[in-house]
């Protein structure tokens, strides 16, 4: 969840004289401004400022001729079309996850629960490797998956799944805090009055949960589209066909075409901060219905 | 990241028939989609045996990139730290115009690709990057060090301790510091005698997972790292390495130490979730 939306939901009007009258009250204002902007600067800014002002050295004839390139432009085709099949999937399993670790109270629940941030505490390279093993022809996976006419090793199918895999505990952990805040009540009236339990969920539960699977929804596709260790290993990285953004980007370096690399980087940038401003703007909307109601 | 914290008593009695087939279908889900691959690790990295698995976990090469990690995340995870206690105090302790703007530059390098964050860095500190001429001058190499490294993971880390610190001292307010304050206590012992107490669960639960994301980060890393093998590898880099040599069996046993660093993450991480609870977090 971001920072910015949390904060509104938990700040208390306050009136500028009196806060004005609070500044100086506690010390160490300018200490700790002045280390967090100096920090940020140095560390974030810099670094992307850098980025953006050498690839405008390039000009943008340079830069349109890298990003509309062939190759430049399959690649952002496998990088949407993959994690968009990521995000659907996790909107549906992420949804059915923390809808029965918030609702039910079953052995294995607290395990079951911990396992859901594995994909955030492993290590992407390792996830990566890992997944390959089990969906190659000759894994758990693949070697009953593969006769059955279903490829996923270094095909868009295993782009998603490693997509999917990396990004999943973003939709439950978005989603499983507002499904434990709802209130029976309206179920149970829902219930009273004969509807079904499909009714009651597509009626009364989801419209309630909706804002927030969306802002899951959108943080698990944002994570997907710059995902790059998990990604690698199983994609095969064929040009045209698995080769994805970030990966094009890392080819570029290696062939030290500095201003290819740079000028897909900051497509990737934009993207980012597209979702990054989207999904604030999900969590701001989502936070005002909750004061409303 | 929030977590169930409903009394028991509120919850619905032992399901029905119809949750039934949900959580089965859960657990099955799970059980195919995350604890597969979690278990072939093993499977794999003991695919020749024991003593191949030993002779890989003790290799030079793998040895040297542990204690790479080690430190890296050594000098990464406390200037972090000091990060978020900083802006944290800043943000929920006072007014000031552009708060947002301030918390979403925070947020940025959680949504920006690994991978372009390693680009950011090499076109700052690289021959070609904005600095480059000028470093090149004073004769100091930055790209393809071990600083590199330790340089990219402070960003790829940066928000996590400020992101768990910001929402709790919110909640939590002032009037206990401005209390202190009024007392006559001094800036360090207001933080240090009312406001550390209060935070220092969520500020390790932050720091577990900076931690982990500092030990496992490959993308950015490997932009900036150079890959030079018993030099500026680090352990996601080795797995990455011996996998690409031919080596599976050795990227496994590599990768078992990574995926013990997972477990003891997640278990601290669900540890530390308790007691954040009662302090108001989550």
């Amino acid at each position: 969840m971001s920072i910015s939306a949390t904060l509104d939901q938990t700040q208390p009007p306050r009136p500028a004289v009196k806060s004005r009258a609070r500044r100086r009250v506690l010390p160490g204002f300018g200490l700790t401004m002045g280390a967090t902007l100096f920090y940020l600067a140095l560390i974030v800014l810099l670094p992307v400022a850098a980025l953006i002002l050498k690839t405008a050295d390039g000009g943008f004839l340079r830069f349109w001729q890298v990003i509309s390139s062939p190759r430049a432009i399959a690649a952002f085709e496998v990088t949407i079309g993959a994690a968009l099949i990521a995000t659907a999937f996790n909107a549906i399993y992420g949804l059915l996850m923390a809808w029965v670790l918030a609702r039910y109270r079953f052995p294995g629940r607290r395990i079951l629960d911990a396992l859901i941030d594995l994909p955030f505490a492993l290590p992407t390279a390792v996830a990566g490797i890992a997944l390959t093993a089990l969906y190659a022809g000759n894994g758990w996976f693949g070697h009953i998956l593969e006769p059955a006419g279903v490829k996923v090793v270094y095909t868009i199918v295993g782009v998603a799944v490693a997509m999917a895999f990396t990004s999943v505990p973003f939709v439950v952990r978005t989603v499983q805090p507002v499904i434990e805040e709802l209130k029976a009540e309206t179920e149970e009236a829902a219930a009273t009055l004969g509807a079904s339990d499909w009714q009651i969920f597509t009626r009364v539960i989801y419209p309630a949960i909706f804002p927030a699977h969306l802002a899951g929804c959108a943080m698990s596709f944002a994570r997907s589209m710059g995902e790059f260790g998990a990604v690698i290993f199983i994609a095969g990285n064929l040009p045209f066909q698995t080769e994805i953004a970030p990966l094009l980007i890392f080819i570029r370096l290696e062939e030290y075409d500095y201003p290819a690399a740079s000028a897909i980087a900051v497509v990737l940038l934009a993207v980012a901060f597209t979702l990054l401003l989207t999904t604030n703007a999900i969590q701001a909307w989502r936070l005002k219905r909750v004061v409303k109601d | 990241m929030a977590i169930s914290h409903q009394p028991d008593s509120l919850l619905q009695a032992p399901p029905s028939k119809a949750p039934r087939w949900l959580i089965g279908a859960g657990i099955v889900l799970t059980a195919l989609f995350i604890v597969g691959p979690l278990l072939i690790i093993f499977d794999q990295a003991l695919a020749k045996g024991l003593a191949v698995f030993r002779a890989n976990l003790l290799h030079a090469e793998t040895l040297h990139a542990v204690w790479l990690t080690v430190v890296t995340a050594l000098v990464v995870v406390p200037l972090n730290i000091l990060f978020g206690v900083a802006a944290a105090w800043a943000i929920t302790k006072f007014e000031f115009p552009g708060k947002k703007l301030l918390l979403t530059t925070i947020d940025i390098p959680f949504s920006v690709s690994p991978i372009v964050a390693g680009v950011c860095y090499l076109l700052l500190y690289g021959s070609n990057g904005l600095f480059g001429p000028w470093l090149e001058a004073m004769d100091v190499r930055v790209m393809f060090t071990v600083p590199a490294i330790m340089l990219v993971t402070l960003f790829v880390t940066s928000p996590f301790v400020a992101r768990e610190l910001i929402p709790l001292m919110q909640v939590q307010g002032r009037d206990q510091e401005e209390v202190a304050a009024t007392l006559g206590a001094s800036g360090w012992q207001i933080f240090r005698r009312v406001t550390l107490p209060n935070i220092k669960w969520a500020l390790l639960y932050g720091a577990v997972l900076c931690n982990a994301r500092a030990m496992g980060e490959f993308g950015a890393v490997s932009v900036v790292s150079g890959n030079i093998r018993g030099q500026t590898n680090t352990l996601p880099l080795q797995v990455q390495l011996l996998y690409h040599d031919y080596n599976a069996t050795g990227a496994f046993a590599a990768a078992t130490i990574l995926t013990l660093l997972a477990f003891v993450t997640l278990i601290l991480k669900a540890w530390l979730e308790r007691h954040t609870r009662g302090q108001g977090g989550h």
